[in-house]
């Protein structure tokens, strides 16, 4: 019995952290944002160091062959630290989709090029979850048409899976005749997302199966939403108390009022649990397959609702300066944000809960 | 991550099924925390006492089961019964709170004779800590002892002593040293409650019953040898006692359980001809408290796993009274909205559902968040302590307490 990380999952969040410390300081993260970019080639070349583009990649095809709960601690430490890095599609949904549904010869010829990372792949998800108005890729004969939006890690992909409306993956090639790429710019300067416009596009279906791999991506991609916004509340709570416990007003320290102790209070007492329950959630995504798509619901509407709590929180325990761009607290605030909506913000994913268990049915 | 707990422990799990299964037609109705269990409690608790189901680890000498501590087997026996919907060995004051204090702190001559009789369920007892005047100060509480010929007289009053209308002993924080500091000024005294100066007067709650009382002590001579502790030591034994408290007062079981209830009820709850369960809304607050359910219940295995590791359960064992309190106040708010009009419903009303108990919890549950550390005394302690916040600074003007009746 041993509910937590194990030895080794600690020494890579310890590893993560290292490198991050080291390469992504805010000024770094503040220069890769402000210059458009998304991606900090030096933060993913590090990171392609310690073999993270295959952690999701079986040994066999070159990779680390871990599981999602591995990928988690990874996510976490990257949310610490706002780092603008591609990882959630690039390094997990991506040979995930490879993993579950490729056949031997797509993942033979994709998942090598995964984990030494000369294939950039971004995902595309929405069709599936969350699709809005303008959006829609339907599939006919080998190729796809339509819109797909939010397309996560998009920016400098060279290929992508994408879902169809009936929840099959499709894997696109970066340069496919068709294929407009349009970036979107979000609040959160630290992940890229675009919207692929298709016209006829060749693609290759990959597997074939009635959306239940797409289901278990987005289980896998909220799961790491989740830690995302563990990770970086954490961080935005400890930058609180330390202001709280510096900044004088009325002659005292304010983090020596209760008013401002309780707000402090109330974000750790509301983030630590998420901190087992994401846990939980990918330990079921490996391992506890009927629970894993509920509790990645849990995981996901839970954190982004105690993420926005923490977010806004700890920016007003700044004062005026948690509203200034100077401290730069907003990259937390907006990246978790951005977390929150993505792949379904939390009323849209409580109600995917709800019908995993048979209710919140319409009347007959 | 590993939650398997392993064959040797497995095999206890399928011993203890195999007793609940035998044995439960001779178990008790759930018994309310506060009431005296009765005859068919006292039995059940005897027959879980012979087997070690419950008191496991107390000695032998005590009354318990005498086996070497271990937490798994603790978890395996709460998770069975709470499984079988089969109450558990006794829990109340004396035995959560109490007993542990004694086997702490106690005398060979106090363990040997108080613990096994409560144990059993033949003692009850109630807890005399708060006053009117020191409630989240409770060390600025003024109830006296003077010592006079080998007994302590005690003079004053407390409040919230749940079962003392029905209680035959009470552990009670009194001032022994008048002139000492706040905090080192305080004993911790048990005492018969047919001691002669003592009447109890039932405080009616905002729920229509009186699940509390107050206490009036008027020369009260207790000898100076039912001390646990040395005189003035009260705080540090009192403190050993909170803690206990906040245990029983945090228990993600009975959430898990508070919650399937709740399922159930919106299940078998029809709106207009539509399940409960099936309305957007009430069914989107649900999903939002199992969530916070499930964050609970992992909050408490990973603790769990911190003291099998002898690591210290931090921030996630700070917060457990503050979330787990509001928690279950919420699961019983929704039930009440999910049934609408019949929520109000109470006091043995026709059409009144589950005995009216919905909504007897969640103003007991508010009640719950109050005490036991108020949530704001909760918030202090987790900024202070979990987060390293600095504290309050005290007023110059703020006196020590004067002993005196109140």
């Amino acid at each position: 019995m041993d509910f937590g990380l194990s030895p080794e999952q600690r020494m890579l969040r310890d590893a993560v952290d290292r490198l991050l410390r080291e390469h992504c300081p805010l000024d770094h993260v503040r220069e890769v944002a402000e210059g458009g970019h998304a991606v900090s080639a030096a933060v993913v070349a590090a990171l392609s160091e310690l073999g993270l583009s295959g952690i999701m990649v079986p040994e066999e095809h070159g990779g680390l062959g871990l599981g999602l709960l591995d990928a988690l601690v990874v996510a976490e430490a990257l949310g610490a630290a706002v780092a603008p890095v591609p990882f959630v599609a690039r390094c997990v949904l991506a040979p995930l989709a490879l993993r579950l549904a490729g056949t031997p010869a797509q993942q033979a010829r994709w998942l090598p090029r995964i984990a030494d990372g000369s294939a950039r792949f971004g995902v595309g998800l929405t069709e599936v979850v969350n699709r809005r108005d303008g959006g829609g890729v339907t599939a006919a004969d080998g190729t796809l048409s339509g819109s797909a939006l939010f397309v996560l890690d998009s920016a400098d992909a060279d290929a992508f899976v994408i879902a169809d409306q009936g929840g099959q993956l499709h894997l696109v090639a970066g340069e496919a005749d068709g294929l407009e790429r349009l970036p979107l710019s979000t609040i959160d300067l630290t992940r890229s997302v675009g919207e692929l416009r298709l016209d006829g596009v060749a693609a290759e279906p990959l597997g074939e199966d009635d959306g239940g791999t797409a289901n278990r991506l987005v289980a896998a991609g909220r799961v790491l939403l989740a830690a995302d916004s563990v990770g970086a509340g954490d961080v935005m709570i400890a930058r609180a108390v330390d202001y709280a416990g510096e900044r004088e007003q009325f002659g005292r320290v304010i983090g020596s009022f209760q008013a401002v102790k309780h707000m402090c209070a109330e974000m750790a007492a509301r983030l630590e649990p998420c901190r087992s329950l994401v846990w939980y959630a990918a330990h079921a995504f490996d391992a506890v397959p009927d629970e894993a798509l509920l509790m990645a619901c849990h995981a996901k509407s839970h954190t982004g609702e105690v993420g926005r709590f923490v977010a806004r929180t700890a920016t007003e325990v700044h004062g005026g300066m948690g509203f200034t761009d100077l401290l730069g607290l907003h990259y937390w605030f907006k990246r978790i944000g951005f977390d929150r909506q993505l792949l379904g913000g939390p009323e849209i994913v409580r109600a995917e809960a709800a019908a995993l268990q048979g209710w919140g049915k319409r009347a007959a | 991550m590993d939650l398997s707990y392993g064959p040797e422990y497995e095999a206890f799990r399928d011993e203890l099924r195999a007793f609940i299964a035998e044995n439960r037609h001779r178990a008790p109705a759930a018994p309310g925390a506060a009431q005296r269990a009765g005859a068919d409690a006292v039995a059940w608790q005897q027959l879980l006492l012979e087997h070690g189901y419950t008191a496991r680890t107390i000695p032998r000498e005590y009354g318990g089961f005498g086996a070497e501590p271990d937490i798994l087997t603790s978890r395996i026996i709460a998770e069975e019964f709470a499984a079988a919907g089969v109450p558990g060995g006794l829990s109340n004051q004396g035995i959560s709170m109490l007993v542990p204090t004694l086997l702490e702190l106690g005398t060979e001559e106090q363990k040997r004779r108080w613990i096994a009789p409560t144990l059993r369920g033949e003692i009850v007892w109630c807890q005399g800590y708060s006053e009117p005047g020191a409630g989240s100060d409770l060390a600025a509480l003024r109830t006296s002892a003077r010592e006079e010929n080998g007994e302590f007289v005690i003079n004053g009053q407390k409040i919230w002593t749940s079962t003392a209308h029905q209680a035959d002993m009470i552990f009670c924080l009194v001032r022994t040293e008048a002139d000492a500091p706040k905090h080192a000024g305080i004993s911790y005294l048990i005492f018969s409650m047919k001691t002669p100066g003592i009447e109890v007067r039932p405080l009616r709650t905002m729920t229509g019953h009186a699940e509390f009382n107050e206490t009036f002590f008027t020369d009260v001579r207790v000898p100076v040898d039912q001390i646990v502790g040395q005189r003035g030591q009260g705080w540090m034994v009192a403190n050993a006692t909170l803690g206990y408290e906040r245990g029983m007062l945090g228990d993600p079981a009975a959430l898990e359980n508070r919650l399937a209830a709740l399922v159930q009820l919106m299940h078998d709850e029809r709106i207009d001809g539509v399940r409960a369960i099936d309305n957007a809304a009430l069914c989107d607050r649900l999903v939002a408290l199992q969530a916070e359910v499930a964050a609970m219940k992992f909050n408490g295995l990973r603790l769990l796993s911190n003291s099998l590791k002898g690591e210290p359960g931090g921030l996630a064992k700070l917060i457990v009274k503050l979330q787990s309190c509001e928690l279950a106040h919420q699961i019983s708010a929704l039930a009440i909205d999910a049934m609408g009009e019949l929520g109000l419903l109470y006091g043995g009303s026709r059409r009144e559902r589950a005995g009216g108990s919905w909504q007897w919890n969640y103003m007991f549950q508010l009640g719950l968040i109050i005490g036991g550390g108020t949530a704001q005394i909760q918030k202090n302690i987790i900024a202070e302590r979990g987060l390293g916040m600095p504290r309050e600074p005290k007023l110059e003007h703020a006196r020590a307490p004067k002993a005196g009746a109140a």
